[in-house]
């Protein structure tokens, strides 16, 4: 991973753009599962990143799933397809959706799939980028503060929102929206690698 | 007239459908015409001013750079009057035909509209029209050239905006996937540390009607610098002869309720504190535990170290007595207990707990000593048994608020820490949990009231307060608030109308929670100054 960020300092291509998003998302749904509790604090350890003491999981399954879907978000973020990734916290029990956090990729204006397969390059410090990205996870962990809290054995699901001419694998279904009725939205902080822009928010259960 | 014509493009204006198409010049204009006012061209992409010089003949020789709104006739000036343009609000000035500007188009055509009567004009916000006037035709324009629809702008931003509800903002032509095998669901029975945090300062105990007072402020309040802010430690009890002990550090302070003096007992090096402090039942005998696992006792009264007792690996944090059995629980998690009369003092050892025992208590006849201890674990020992007659494990955190009933010999009360926040009352004789509560905060301290069928529980986050409760209904008498810092040790005094609480704010509080009424006062005989008991004349 340190080889990479060497290599995508201040040209940031295509492919370096997508490890980054997609290191990020891993580091941002572990700390969504850590900070809300989805699972015991016990089965995460931490780690050093973006210049914060991060929490990642060490449940053998949850890691497992989410580099499956990671890697694959990769894939679809180096061909260009990927819209938006949603992670969704269900109640087990009564299957009712409690927590949505949204974030919606987009490519940098000029930095359209086909241009950047011609090799335009982005030229963003990644200082400057992993900067930015710290502060969408100090938010998410700051979120914790006004989420209402998730007082039962709690589930999560990821949701790739993709072009419709998009490959599927034989892994991937179909799968609904999962929205939450009655629900809050609170929006974060964006990043961008100066190839794709994430935009981050979180919608919520209001408590009646 | 001017100001009826000026109305009729106003209303005119206001219907943007359909094209502009020229039509022919409309009366108003022909009239001017007529009256000689030739120099004036009639410009579609500048009708207003064209209107506005026109529909004031007599100002056709000022400059036609004045502005719509200057002009507007609900002012009521007289149309005569000449306008100098910088008066013009620079929002709405129109230019004149000379002048023109490709970026600000007012497209009306006035057409042969019948003059309307607008019965108050005073009412009508002229300026506000007329920027709504240019700002929508611009819009609607822009759209009509982008789009060639049917559909009004209305009609269109509905369906955009249900598009977007119903897509999740998200344009049609994406799908949703997600990867067939999910992520493991989060464990059974385990909930989230986060519940601390939401639940706290929320009331969920009903409230006890009381017909007593109780004085919500501190009877006296003392300070106690340097307290070490440590849950496990006791740093605080009170003997029957009055005498208030307060371990602050390394220090122990002896101070007499009767008079309010204060005498130092005892100093130790800078690296040891005292943990635990225990009075004998009758006398001035102080049983102290040490940072270093060593366990003294002192003659107060001769201000005297009679005895040390060792050793315990870790500090002794807690300690009790049952007549001459000094029990200590330390943080290796053993009990031991000691006979103070004897020279071979360890009598037997208890090893029921896993790590650090931070509650320790003998029921008041002797017979069971109730153990709480870092591992959650409650355990409950007989007299001569060195296998815990019960362990209870509900506790979800560190058990070191325990107290028994003075009215009935086994029933006891516990209270867990930060992730547990229960009282719970048990009956020790068959380990069932008669009652338990739920107090949305860390329960430190326990004390029952021997003159009320109350209990009374010392809190930390968030509230920092002293609840009492009433038995067996566990319902809210009253909460005492005052302390700053979550409160670490209750006390009761000997006359059971005094509760004294130590806090992590540095500050001791008394507090007259259990005042007895006055004539039923006389008929309690009080405690005297005990001599030296019996007992504490036998220790060695």
């Amino acid at each position: 991973m340190a080889g990479t960020k060497q290599e995508t300092r201040n040209s940031i291509t295509l492919k370096g753009s997508a490890q980054l998003v997609s290191e990020f998302f891993y580091f941002g749904i572990n700390s969504i599962l850590y900070q809300r509790g989805v699972y015991p604090p016990d089965s995460f350890t931490y780690k050093q990143q973006y210049g914060l003491t991060l929490f990642v999981t060490t449940d053998e399954k949850v890691k497992e799933y989410l580099d499956n879907v990671l890697a694959q978000i990769k894939d679809w973020l180096e061909a260009g397809q990927v819209q938006r990734l949603v992670l969704v916290v269900t109640n087990v029990d009564t299957k009712e959706v409690l927590e949505r956090w949204s974030f919606n990729i987009q490519h940098e204006a000029g930095f359209d799939p086909q241009s950047l397969k011609e090799g335009k390059e982005g030229n963003k410090d990644l200082k400057i980028i992993q900067k930015e990205m710290r502060d969408v996870i100090r938010q998410i962990t700051a979120c914790v503060t006004f989420l209402p809290l998730l007082d039962c054995v709690c589930a999560f699901d990821l949701l790739v929102y993709t072009h419709t001419d998009v490959n599927v694998p034989e892994k991937w279904g179909e799968s609904a929206p999962c929205f939450i009725s009655n629900s809050q939205e609170v929006r974060l902080k964006s990043f961008s690698t100066s190839v794709h822009k994430v935009d981050a928010c979180v919608s919520y259960k209001i408590d009646d | 007239m001017s100001h009826l014509q000026f109305n009729a493009n106003l209303s005119e204006a206001l219907r943007m459908d359909g094209e502009l198409t020229r039509v022919p010049a409309p009366r108003w204009q022909q009239r001017a015409q007529e009256r000689g006012v030739h120099t004036l061209t009639i410009n579609n992409e500048n009708g207003l001013s064209s209107r506005s010089g026109i529909s004031s003949p007599h100002s056709a020789k000022t400059p036609l750079s004045a502005s719509f709104a200057d002009k507007s006739p609900g002012r009521g000036k007289s149309p005569g009057r000449s306008r100098t343009p910088g008066r013009a609000l620079p929002k709405l000035s129109v230019r004149g035909p000379g002048q023109k500007t490709p970026s600000r188009k007012t497209p009306t055509t006035p057409h042969n509209q019948q003059d309307r009567f607008i019965p108050n004009r005073s009412t009508t916000d002229m300026e506000r029209s007329h920027l709504l006037l240019v700002t929508s035709m611009e819009s609607s324009r822009v759209e009509k050239s982008s789009e060639d629809d049917e559909l009004s702008f209305q009609q269109k931003e509905y369906q955009q905006k249900m598009s977007e509800n119903l897509n999740d903002g998200q344009p049609p032509g994406s799908r949703i996937l997600s990867f067939k095998s999910k992520a493991p669901q989060g464990k059974e029975g385990y909930s989230s540390n986060l519940k601390v945090l939401y639940s706290a300062g929320k009331n969920t105990a009903p409230k006890a009607s009381s017909t007593r007072h109780i004085p919500s402020v501190p009877e006296k309040v003392l300070d106690a610098p340097e307290l070490l802010d440590d849950y496990y430690l006791h740093l605080l009890d009170w003997s029957v002869n009055n005498h208030l002990a307060v371990a602050l550090g390394n220090c122990v302070y002896i101070w007499n309720a009767g008079d309010a003096s204060i005498t130092s007992l005892l100093q130790l090096d800078e690296s040891e504190y005292v943990c635990s402090l225990s009075w004998i039942k009758e006398g001035t005998v102080l049983g102290m535990g040490l940072s270093s696992g060593l366990t003294q006792l002192w003659d107060v009264g001769q201000q005297k170290l009679i005895r040390t007792m060792g050793q315990h690996d870790g500090r002794v944090a807690t300690l009790s007595w049952n007549s001459y059995i000094l029990s200590s629980g330390a943080r290796s998690g053993q009990i031991f207990h000691h006979d103070v009369r004897i020279a071979d003092h360890l009598v037997s050892t208890l090893n029921g707990h896993t790590q650090e025992v931070c509650g320790l208590k003998w029921s008041l006849d002797g017979r069971y000593l109730a153990s709480g201890g870092n591992d959650n674990q409650l355990n409950i020992w007989e007299m001569r048994n060195t296998n815990p007659l019960h362990t209870l494990t509900q506790h979800q955190a560190a058990v070191k608020a325990l107290s028994w009933s003075p009215w009935q010999n086994n029933v006891l009360a516990s209270g867990g820490g930060t992730s547990d926040r229960t009282i719970r009352i048990w009956n020790c004789s068959n380990g069932i949990c008669l009652k338990d509560v739920v107090t949305n905060s860390q329960v430190s301290s326990l004390l029952w009231s021997t003159n009320y069928k109350e209990l009374m529980s010392g809190h930390g986050f968030t509230n920092n307060q002293l609840t009492i409760w009433s038995y067996p209904s566990m319902t809210k008498v009253a909460d005492l608030s005052g302390h700053t810092g979550r409160v670490l040790e209750l006390c009761i005094s000997p006359d059971g109308q005094m509760v004294v609480s130590a806090a992590a704010d540095e500050t001791i509080r008394m507090w007259k929670c259990w005042a007895v009424d006055k004539k039923e006062k006389k008929k309690i005989s009080k405690n005297e100054g005990h001599p030296d008991s019996i007992l504490a004349r036998s220790i060695r």
